[in-house]
């Protein structure tokens, strides 16, 4: 077999772009693009000179976002009768989600955190599945290759780095496969947030890192996280374009997102994009969020509600009427429903699993212990 | 666990190479019969490694063996993408107390992908560690950090001792389907044997009898191997006959060699570089006497490095396991009860 010449070339330092020229090239825009106010109508702020998505894409985004926000308060109840441990909502940011995995194809991965569970959800991820974590019965519920997504990350920042590898591997195997990492606010301050960046560039990896600022991490406001001028701003330090976009105005983020894609596709390399949101409920519903923040500072982002601002939108050019809003709300009411049946049954649930799946193989120990725990359990039995 | 891959193109013939030379054929034979194989690390490219392990693997291969940028957890996250990828990435660590920066990905990720995915995921992986001291470095180059690993369920890890068994167990990582920890015998690097490539050897998770005595059995990996063997001479010419194992495999645990070696003799002595207190060392100790009580004369003993940081330079020579000090360990093994 003659190895394949890898297309994948470390940037030479000749090729280092010439300060004036690039850099300004890759700072983002002073203000988030957005091409839908939030009222619903057109834009007079910043629009990156992007053009509005064609409308197929943006009704497809409303149903998501319609069904990510059904999905959201469903679990939230979940836990609220003690079928989940808890729940990270995505509830205010559906618009980042839906974008996540509506500019990825049929051979593109995503790679999500704990609160991405609606990205993940748009991907075609079962509404149950993606729930086993919470629900306790195993760390990830789904098959990463079914979906090309991988589970949801719980180490803050780890995943960014994985994907940038996944989005190599692509590369020298001459696939054609874009790659969205998925991190918060947070997450940026972690050292894998900057390796995964530095490393995407350095070798042009086909990924895009969306950071959803939604203000907080946990209780943390943004400005303990950075002192940089934006997040977006970070994306010159390592030679890509960064930018800034409305985070509540999926038109603008299917765009944005587009064009990263686009790029990453011609074989231009990483782009790093900041989502300008807000976390609308507690970090989740373990936590007290009138600990760190007050009702007032809340109150202005109800107004700039995603899916409100989508259905205007939509209802202004005659794109969505009554009829199909009834239909919609129809759909996610059935999603719900499944959601509950699912999560809301007990699972039989196998103890001999946990030594399943340690390697490929089953050690000679892991053989003992799980024959320990059948013999355990084999008394318990025989005594009730 | 993993049925052994047969060489690139196997010509019997018997060689003298060292370690190093072996690691390197080992990952050179792989590249060649799969082109998914791929090495990643600090200085791996032009400069062959600070160790010179991946030698003309760049001029040979291309990219395929890659200089990364410096970071550590980056590199083997990045690893793990590549892996979840289709590719079968091997990482050089450059020494052992340099990838702990990795350590979050290995703990969180290597060691977890495939149980948090139901199989779903494998990482067919393999991390390179140069361990160990007696080398002369300084901080931070001469940790026996195997510990971390062999605590961390979901990782193989495995610890040659000689040029053949570096080759083979190397061969072996690179086609198993989980990821493994190889840690290098560093100060071996340099060292030589005859060696036919073309021969199998046991795979992993198979320790070996590397010397056959009566007395007493010491138990031992990686580099601290020939410290045991010249021991078990010294000790030969003093009238102990001493057997060795050498682990070669330290995940999974060969039991049923460890404990019937032990059987034989009822004496056991077990030698490692590590710093004693919650180590490997330790682990092969308590199962000793969990499971060979009654075949036992005397307690298990251990002689490892001292629980102290790693020692410098003008110092490491006191911290380490030496011939007297096994021998020391080997004459309170309760003769006098014979
Ligand atoms: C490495 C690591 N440290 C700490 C945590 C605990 N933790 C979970 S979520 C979170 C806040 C993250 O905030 P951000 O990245 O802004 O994302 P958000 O939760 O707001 O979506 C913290 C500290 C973690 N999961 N991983």
């Amino acid at each position: 077999m003659t190895p394949r010449t890898p297309r994948a070339k470390a940037t030479s330092a000749s090729a280092q772009p010439s300060y004036d020229t690039e850099s300004a090239t890759l700072l983002p825009t002073a203000t988030p693009i957005q091409l839908v106010d939030a009222e619903g109508n057109p834009s007079t702020a910043e629009t990156g000179n992007l053009p509005l998505p064609d409308d197929a894409a943006l009704v497809r985004a409303h149903e998501l976002m319609v069904m990510g926000r059904r999905f959201n308060d469903q679990a939230g109840a979940l836990v609220r009768q003690g079928r989940l441990a808890v729940y990270p909502s995505s509830h205010g940011q559906e618009a980042c989600q839906v974008a996540a995995a509506m500019v990825l194809g049929d051979q593109d991965w995503l790679f999500p955190t704990y609160r991405d569970t609606v990205a993940a959800v748009s991907m075609g991820v079962d509404p149950v599945q993606i729930l086993l974590l919470l629900a306790g019965d195993w760390h990830a519920g789904y098959d990463p290759y079914e979906f090309r997504c991988a589970p949801t990350a719980t180490p803050l920042a780890t995943q960014l780095v994985h994907a940038a590898g996944l989005a190599y591997a692509a590369k020298v195997k001459g696939e054609d496969k874009v790659v969205v990492a998925m991190c918060g606010d947070g997450a940026t301050s972690e050292g894998d947030f900057h390796e995964a960046l530095n490393f995407a560039a350095v070798f042009k990896c086909p990924v895009i890192f969306l950071i959803q600022n939604n203000e907080f991490a946990i209780s943390v406001p943004l400005s303990r996280q950075t002192a940089a001028p934006s997040l977006a701003a970070k994306g010159v330090g390592y030679g890509m374009p960064g930018k800034r976009v409305d985070g509540n105005d999926v038109a603008a983020l299917l765009a944005v997102m587009g064009e990263a894609a686009d790029r990453a596709r011609r074989g231009d390399g990483p782009t790093l994009i900041e989502a300008h949101t807000y976390r609308m409920q507690a970090h989740t519903n373990a936590d007290d969020a009138t600990r760190y923040r007050t009702a007032e500072e809340v109150e202005p982002w109800v107004a700039r509600d995603p899916i409100t601002r989508s259905e205007a939108h939509l209802r202004s050019r005659g794109l969505l009427d009554d009829a199909a809003v009834a239909d919609l709300k129809q759909r996610a009411e059935e999603m719900a429903a499944e959601m509950r049946l699912g999560i809301g049954k007990d699972r039989d649930l196998d103890p001999a699993e946990l030594f399943e799946h340690v390697f490929a193989k089953p050690t000679p120990q892991l053989l003992e212990q799980r024959a320990q725990l059948l013999d355990e359990l084999a008394r318990e039995e025989a005594t009730k | 666990m993993t049925p052994m891959p047969s060489a690139g193109t196997p010509s019997p013939r018997v060689e003298k190479i060292t370690v190093m030379q072996a690691l390197n054929r080992a990952m050179r034979d792989a590249m060649t019969q799969d082109e998914n194989v791929h090495i990643l690390g600090e200085d791996v490219g032009t400069l062959g490694g600070v160790f010179r392990v991946t030698d003309g693997l760049t001029k040979e291969f291309g990219e395929r063996c890659f200089d990364t940028p410096l970071a550590e957890s980056g590199i083997m996250g990045f690893a793990i993408g590549m892996a979840m990828g289709g590719l079968r990435p091997i990482v050089e660590m450059q020494f052992d107390a340099f990838a702990y920066p990795a350590f979050e990905q290995i703990a969180s990720h290597v060691a977890k992908v495939r149980n948090r995915t139901k199989g779903q995921v494998s990482l067919p992986m393999v991390i390179r560690i140069p361990y160990g001291g007696g080398i002369g470095g300084v901080e931070h180059h001469c940790d026996s950090s195997e510990s971390y690993y062999t605590h961390t369920p979901g990782l193989t890890v495995v610890a040659p001792s000689n040029p053949a068994d570096a080759y083979h167990l190397l061969r072996a990582a690179i086609a198993s389907p989980d990821p493994v920890i190889v840690m290098e015998p560093k100060r071996l690097y340099w060292s030589k044997a005859e060696v036919d490539l073309s021969r199998p050897r046991p795979g992993i998770g198979k320790a070996a009898i590397v010397r056959d005595g009566t007395d007493a059995t010491i138990v031992t990996y990686g580099q601290s191997v020939p410290v045991a063997l010249e021991a078990a001479e010294v000790a030969k010419r003093e009238g102990r006959d001493l057997q060795v194992v050498d682990l070669r495999t330290l995940v999974p645990f060969d039991d049923a060699t460890v404990m019937s070696a032990v059987a034989s003799t009822g004496r056991v002595v077990v030698v490692a570089e590590a710093q004693g207190f919650s180590s490997f060392a330790s682990e092969v100790a308590a199962r000793v006497g969990e499971r060979c009580f009654h075949s036992l004369a005397a307690p298990v003993r251990r002689v490892t490095g001292f629980d102290i940081p790693y020692p410098p330079p003008k110092l490491e020579k006191h911290h380490l396991p030496t011939v007297d000090r096994i021998l020391d360990a080997v004459d309170s093994l309760q003769w006098e009860d014979q």
